[in-house]
């Protein structure tokens, strides 16, 4: 593979981390910390919103982001061709 | 039948497949024993992984934390799932593409220094060592209950069976053996929380009926409920925020981070075909975690509202809302004996007053109703999960189903932990520094006889312990944070950072955590050495010990990226092992060398 082919894999790897951290940081620190108290204003059933969040809706979040991740880097992974087999 | 018969039979039962699974999987050589001959399935790697991960901390404490802390409690829940999307994203494919045994086998190689394996290998330890003397408290209490003997005695058997258990395995044999033991801890932790959502809520489901009205037909939310029992009792509100939120926030990343740098979840990625495997056995292992996870929240809640419920049976104030102490359930007789649970009656009048005597705001209603102080003058937490099915009364062999659940949690965790300190000291110090002349054979030898130690050591710490396991674990991570994970994430992402960079970085961070947690704990966690009280008024900016650990990271990854800009650049190869590490296609087979 030519340097130039991968840093622009490397480029986009990153980018789909960062992308993918975001919402992890959003998920957690920022509804489930942060922002809990405005959250907690709102309720979802007999959840608040933000102690919901904190205990429940961000792990369902981080399950859904590393299936994305790992499904979206399969793809890069074959449009640059550095695939296994 | 009687309890105790049916808690042996099912405690025996699982035993017998965990060492019949062991015997039929033992390891022969050391690329099956360090790394299960990398031919283990990414949704068998994932549920192992789980195993492995969830310990007697996630079984056993976890929910009994919820339960006193309520909402605070989330920094477990947050940090013990979110370190795998740290784990997916930043390191298990690039070292499951570079292909070696161990963690610090990856360090020392990538910085190509001795002295960055070995300091990699201490760091290895003391985080290992510190997370398995959390287990053997976990082991202890689930033991003491099981076998119903005092906590000391407990812990000395759960000792001899990991001992057994773990010196036999080696990956290969614990791999086949965690994923027995996952089906083991899942069933007994899930089938109570359904059995006591559906007599709370009626909805079967414990995630949801956590947010449901009551099954009593007062349409109050289950959460509402419990923050109104616990006010009306002085304690402070549930789902209300107690700690202070720079705390939560650094408390959190350090779980995370942590998690990221655990070396015994991180080898696991070490034992899959592929990178593509690694990529998506964390998912598969975050969602066999995340099973428990969310489930935990349900069954704290539930059982902090069934405990108050028991003592508080009446009106708050009025003398018959307390339960007679001659009255009690059999469970309670049960965790006394253990002397996890005791009851002092202070104001003489035969029944158990259970409430919050710290709350100045709350002694006037409490001197009125003639209290004299908090009656229940010790509430372990770690009993809570074990008690659970008891106070809801459920059926026997739902309670037998738990010990043997947390046991299996233990054993699994207590497992892999022994096997990343043994590899460790047989492959990184023997193998690779002081004897690289030794046999396969010998190197096997070796590991084992690494093992009984690190159970003994583990064990003499878990007699003594610093904490509740929850926490004590907590402390693990911060070292974990710390030390490991920035090093191998700068090993892979910053091609500048060079060895006396990443020595540098370990240290500092190791160090600066170390201090700061022997500094409120006491030295070596010998009781009587803290040198300061261990509350939030002496923490650095409300920062608590187990929190300090993303503090050293950031000062891990500050010192290697400062002292790798003064000194000379990583030679050209290394720079060229990093390029081929971050890009999956070649990662070929089991390597060995």
């Amino acid at each position: 593979m030519t340097s130039d082919k991968a840093q622009d894999y490397w480029k986009a790897n990153l980018r789909l981390v960062m992308g993918c951290l975001a919402v992890w940081f959003v998920v957690s620190f920022l509804f489930g910390v942060f922002l809990v108290d405005v959250l907690n204003t709102i309720s979802i059933g007999g959840y608040k919103l933000g102690f919901w969040f904190a205990q429940q809706g961000s792990i369902y979040t981080f399950v859904v982001l590393v299936f994305f991740y790992a499904s979206q880097m399969n793809k890069l992974d074959r449009k640059f061709d550095v695939h296994e087999d | 039948m009687e309890l105790q018969t049916l808690t042996y039979i099912v405690v025996g039962l699982s035993f017998a497949l965990y060492m019949g699974i062991a015997v039929w999987a033992r390891a022969s050589t050391t690329s099956e024993f360090y790394v299960a001959g990398k031919g283990i399935h990414p949704v068998a790697n994932g549920m192992a992984t789980a195993a492995d991960w969830m310990s007697a901390a996630s079984f056993i404490s976890m929910a009994g934390l919820i339960a006193f802390k309520g909402y605070d409690a989330s920094v477990y829940l947050m940090g013990w799932t979110g370190g795998y999307v740290l784990l997916a994203m930043l390191l298990a494919p690039y070292l499951r593409k570079y292909g070696k045994f161990t963690v610090p086998e990856f360090i020392g190689d990538r910085f190509y220094s001795k002295t960055a394996r070995i300091v990699a290998v201490i760091c290895l330890i003391v985080a290992s060592l510190t997370y398995v003397i959390g287990q053997m408290k976990g082991i202890g209490v689930a033991f003491s209950r099981f076998l119903e003997v005092p906590f000391e005695a407990g812990l000395l058997a759960g000792m001899s069976i990991v001992f057994f258990y773990a010196v036999l395995g080696g990956m290969k044999g614990v791999t086949y053996t965690q994923i027995a033991q996952y089906v083991v801890l899942i069933f007994a932790y899930t089938v109570p929380a359904v059995f006591i959502s559906l007599q709370l809520t009626n909805n079967p489901f414990p995630q949801l009926g956590l947010g449901s009205t009551m099954a009593d037909g007062s349409g109050v939310h289950l959460l509402d409920k419990l923050d109104l029992v616990l006010g009306d009792l002085g304690f402070a509100a549930y789902t209300e925020q107690k700690g202070g939120t720079l705390n939560m926030f650094l408390l959190t990343l350090s779980l995370m981070i942590g998690t990221a740098g655990l070396p015994h979840v991180i080898v696991r990625f070490f034992t899959v075909p592929k990178v593509r495997d690694a990529r998506s056995s964390a998912g598969w292992a975050l969602v066999f975690i995340a099973i428990l996870y969310t489930t935990a929240p349900a069954v704290g809640a539930m059982a902090r509202l069934n405990l108050m419920n028991t003592i508080q049976i009446g009106e708050v104030g009025s003398p018959e809302g307390n339960l007679v102490y001659a009255d009690r359930p059999v469970w309670f007789t049960n965790w006394e004996k253990t002397g996890l649970l005791k009851f002092e009656d202070k104001n003489g009048d035969g029944r158990i007053q259970y409430y919050n005597d710290k709350n100045p705001a709350f002694a006037e209603t409490a001197e009125k109703a003639g209290w004299k102080g908090n009656e229940m003058v010790k509430v372990d937490r770690d009993i809570m999960v074990l008690a659970n099915p008891e106070i809801a009364q459920l059926p026997n062999w739902v309670i037998a189903l738990v010990a043997a659940g947390g046991i299996a949690a233990a054993l699994s965790t207590a497992a892999g932990l022994l096997l990343a300190i043994a590899s460790s000291i047989s492959h990184d110090l023997l193998k690779g520094v002081f004897k690289p002349e030794i046999s396969e054979k010998q190197e096997l030898l070796y590991s084992r006889v690494a093992m009984a130690g690190a159970i003994l050591v583990a064990g003499y710490f878990g007699l003594h312990p610093p904490g509740f396991a929850a926490q004590v674990v907590a402390l693990a991570f911060g070292l974990a944070a710390s030390s490991l994970f920035p090093a191998l994430m700068m090993g892979i992402f910053v091609k500048s950072i060079n060895n006396k960079g990443a020595v540098a970085g370990m240290l500092a961070g190791l160090g600066s955590t170390l201090i700061y947690i022997f500094w409120f704990k006491g030295w070596f966690f010998i009781p009587g050495t803290a040198m300061a009280a261990d509350n939030a008024s002496n923490w650095l900016m409300g920062v608590s010990p187990g929190a300090f650990g993303a503090v050293g990271a950031m000062i891990n990854f500050a010192v290697a990226y400062i002292v790798s800009s003064q000194t000379e650049a990583p030679p050209a190869h290394i720079q060229h092992m990093v390029e081929n590490i971050r890009v999956p296609s070649g990662s070929g087979a089991a390597q060995d060398h």
